[in-house]
């Protein structure tokens, strides 16, 4: 291993899974063709789902808008390629619920023909404000998974202090070797995405963290860097969950993000190597984010590889590119086997998000019964966050989810640690991700009646003003009808008097 | 002896008058109980507990005579939290948590007679006379208020649909 002058700090815990990365780590990334329909998800990223901006029979060109981005934490989604508009319906999402989303149905006509794109060769000229701009309506969202909008962190700049900008090239989780891939083919593209993403975040610095399971890629990638002093490319030790962002940080700085607090708050942003690329490209050659590298791997796959592949394309399109599957997969999941989420289907389309699409045998997947817990503390020692799972998880299991909240839930990132190492196979994270999702439930009933009463006061403040209103009229007609009888009487009398 | 019933007097008479004026400016106004079990309750006013609204049922809840689990829209976590409050022992596993339900109103039937919308506690729906009315699904509470008013039986109760955005992991099955 290379060691290289930088100073690296030790985070908590942590797990050192079985690699397996040697799969598809030295075969050349593959240009996944067009296969039959393309299934294009409206949400692909954190936040507000787009809005469609193209009809039904619509001929749309390669990178066209083909919806809309809504409110604030939102993304626009683009045409993968030239072809008709076939359906904007709902179709189940490439998600562990497998429910209807808005889909948008593309049927290739197989031209590629591009839009008109807005190339920029000189990116530095650019305002920073501009590189944002365009980081937002090319649809860029955050590669490695969580798919958080890109644009968003570039104006972080606004709020924040920012001083580094740290390029998350760990992949730490197994199996999985799109960005080593990237990073070994494209360090070039890579390398220039990172000074534009400095342009526009105005920053000094960047560091480029990559764990020592892949040397071939920091070689490339310093090789790339040669000429750049302010970037640092910085090998950091193998252990899952490296790739957090949080934990990253802490490794390469020694700065322990706040809890609940953002990377920024200690004026750092904290980018996937793949996105800087998409938005190299994006600035650059004005194109939008409509492929990515996928890992297809797992036992089960005859020929695992990465692929790069248009959004939308069904996951059975690429399993079907790598020589299909030699059996039935126990588990087929979107992302890494540590964090990835089971897929309802290989129906489900290939999203921004999707890292990688796993078929894993039932020998890798090794689940077995879980059995009573006895407290040997295991997970306390492997939680990365300094949590103890073992308590969160039985109050969890019992319901006591605001229990749970106070060993500190909300601060879990869900790595999966506690539940890879524990002995009596309890689902770990299984209970964390059950009680967060029902924690948040939670807030949104009681967000809502704090509504309701305000709704139902606004109400009965009104009806009152409404009641006394009319009453008010019926005084006032009262009075006027009184007038009048007095009226019609004086002149009955002094008619009478005349008489 | 004249010292002692002397001093004896002024001293009842000096802590009466204090009293007395402890009892008029430190005065409570109402139980104080009822309006922490009104900041419990859902407030929507809906009426199903029989009370005309969550500030009469709340004042019944602390003169002990309503039960704790008279609030069918707060379900089984209202009743042990209002146990909790008023320190009495609730058995909650008679009642049934409805899975939460909002209005629907079906366009071809709704004529437009606004009876619906100036019953509703919330202002959850929208119309104007001869217009189709319709639900702001998130105002709604599901107090079925707007399906007794209805004249053709057009407004329905259905379950909140389940959408990415407030899907969540259930719980992972005990093993034995």
């Amino acid at each position: 291993m290379k060691t290289s002058g930088f100073k690296l700090f030790r985070i908590r815990g942590g797990v050192h899974p079985e690699g397996r990365k040697h799969a598809t780590c030295d075969i050349p990334i593959r240009e996944l063709g067009l296969s039959g329909l393309l299934r294009i998800p409206l949400q692909q990223h954190i936040g507000a789902p787009a809005e469609p901006a193209v009809r039904r029979g619509d001929y749309v060109l390669k990178g066209q808008l083909l919806a809309h981005s809504q409110g604030m934490i939102s993304a626009p989604v683009h045409a993968p390629t030239s072809g008709y508009i076939k359906a904007i319906g709902k179709y189940p999402a490439p998600h562990p619920s497998g429910l209807p989303v808005r889909t948008i149905t593309l049927e290739p006509d197989g031209e590629e023909r591009w839009i008109d794109l807005n190339p920029q060769a000189e990116p530095f000229n650019l305002d920073p404000d501009e590189i944002a701009a365009r980081v937002a309506a090319a649809g860029i969202v955050g590669m490695g998974g969580a798919t958080f909008p890109s644009a968003v962190k570039f104006n972080l700049r606004k709020r924040y202090k920012l001083h580094t900008l740290v390029i998350n090239g760990a992949e730490c989780e197994p199996y999985l070797t799109c960005d080593d891939r990237l990073m070994r083919e494209h360090a070039d593209e890579i390398i220039d995405g990172i000074r534009i993403a400095m342009h526009g975040l105005q920053v000094k610095r960047a560091l480029v963290a990559i764990e020592n399971n892949k040397p071939q890629a920091q070689t490339a990638m310093r090789d790339a860097a040669r000429d750049f002093p302010e970037i640092t490319i910085v090998p950091v030790p193998v252990r899952y969950p490296m790739g957090s962002e949080k934990h990253l940080v802490q490794t390469l700085t020694g700065k322990e993000t706040p809890a609940r607090a953002l990377t920024a708050d200690i004026g750092i942003v904290v980018h996937n190597g793949a996105t800087v690329r998409a938005v190299q490209q994006a600035i650059r050659f004005g194109r939008p984010l409509i492929s990515r590298v996928v890992t297809v791997s797992g036992g089960a796959v005859a020929n695992p590889a990465n692929l790069l592949a248009p959004i939308g394309t069904p996951v059975s399109a690429l399993l079907d590119a790598c020589g299909g599957l030699r059996e039935e997969p126990a588990r087929l999941l979107s992302g890494g086997p540590m964090m990835g989420q089971p897929l309802p289907g290989t129906q489900a389309p290939i999203v921004k998000g999707t890292s990688g699409i796993l078929a894993l045998t039932q020998m890798e997947v090794a689940s077995k019964p879980a059995m009573p817990c006895i407290r040997c503390g295991s997970c306390v020692t492997v939680c990365p966050c300094g949590l103890l799972p073992l308590e969160m998880a039985a109050r969890a299991r019992i319901g006591d989810l605001q229990g749970a909240a106070d060993f500190g839930l909300t601060d879990c990132v869900s790595c999966g640690s506690c539940s890879y190492v524990c002995p009596a196979h309890i689902p770990l994270v299984q209970y964390f991700n059950y009680a967060k999702g029902a924690l948040t439930e939670q807030q949104r009933a009681k967000h809502k009646q704090e509504e309701t009463k305000r709704l139902a006061a606004a109400r009965n403040e009104r009806m009152e003003r409404q009641a006394a209103a009319k009453r008010e009229a019926m005084a006032k007609r009262k009075a006027e009808m009184a007038a009048q009888k007095s009226q019609e009487k004086a002149q009955e009398n002094t008619a009478e008097a005349e008489a | 002896m004249i010292a002692a019933i002397t001093s004896l007097s002024l001293l009842g008479v000096i802590l009466g008058a204090l009293l007395g004026l402890a009892a008029r400016y430190l005065k409570v106004e109402g139980n104080p109980l009822v309006g922490e079990i009104e900041a419990m309750m859902p407030g929507s006013q809906c009426g199903q507990c029989g009370y005309p609204g969550c500030s009469p049922a709340a004042a019944a809840l602390a003169a002990g005579e309503a039960p704790v689990t008279l609030c069918p829209p707060g379900g089984q976590s209202l009743a042990l939290a209002l146990a909790d409050k008023l320190g009495v022992t609730v058995d909650v596993s008679g009642m049934v948590d409805k899975a939460p339900m909002i209005a629907y109103v079906k366009e071809d039937l709704c004529i437009g007679c606004t009876r619906c919308f100036k019953r509703c506690p919330t202002d959850a729906i929208l119309g104007g006379p001869k217009q189709i009315h319709a639900v702001i699904s998130d105002a709604c509470t599901g107090c079925e208020k707007c399906v007794e008013a209805c004249p053709t039986e057009c407004v329905e109760m259905r379950p909140i649909p389940v959408t990415l955005q407030n899907w969540h992991w259930p719980k992972p099955a005990i093993a034995a």
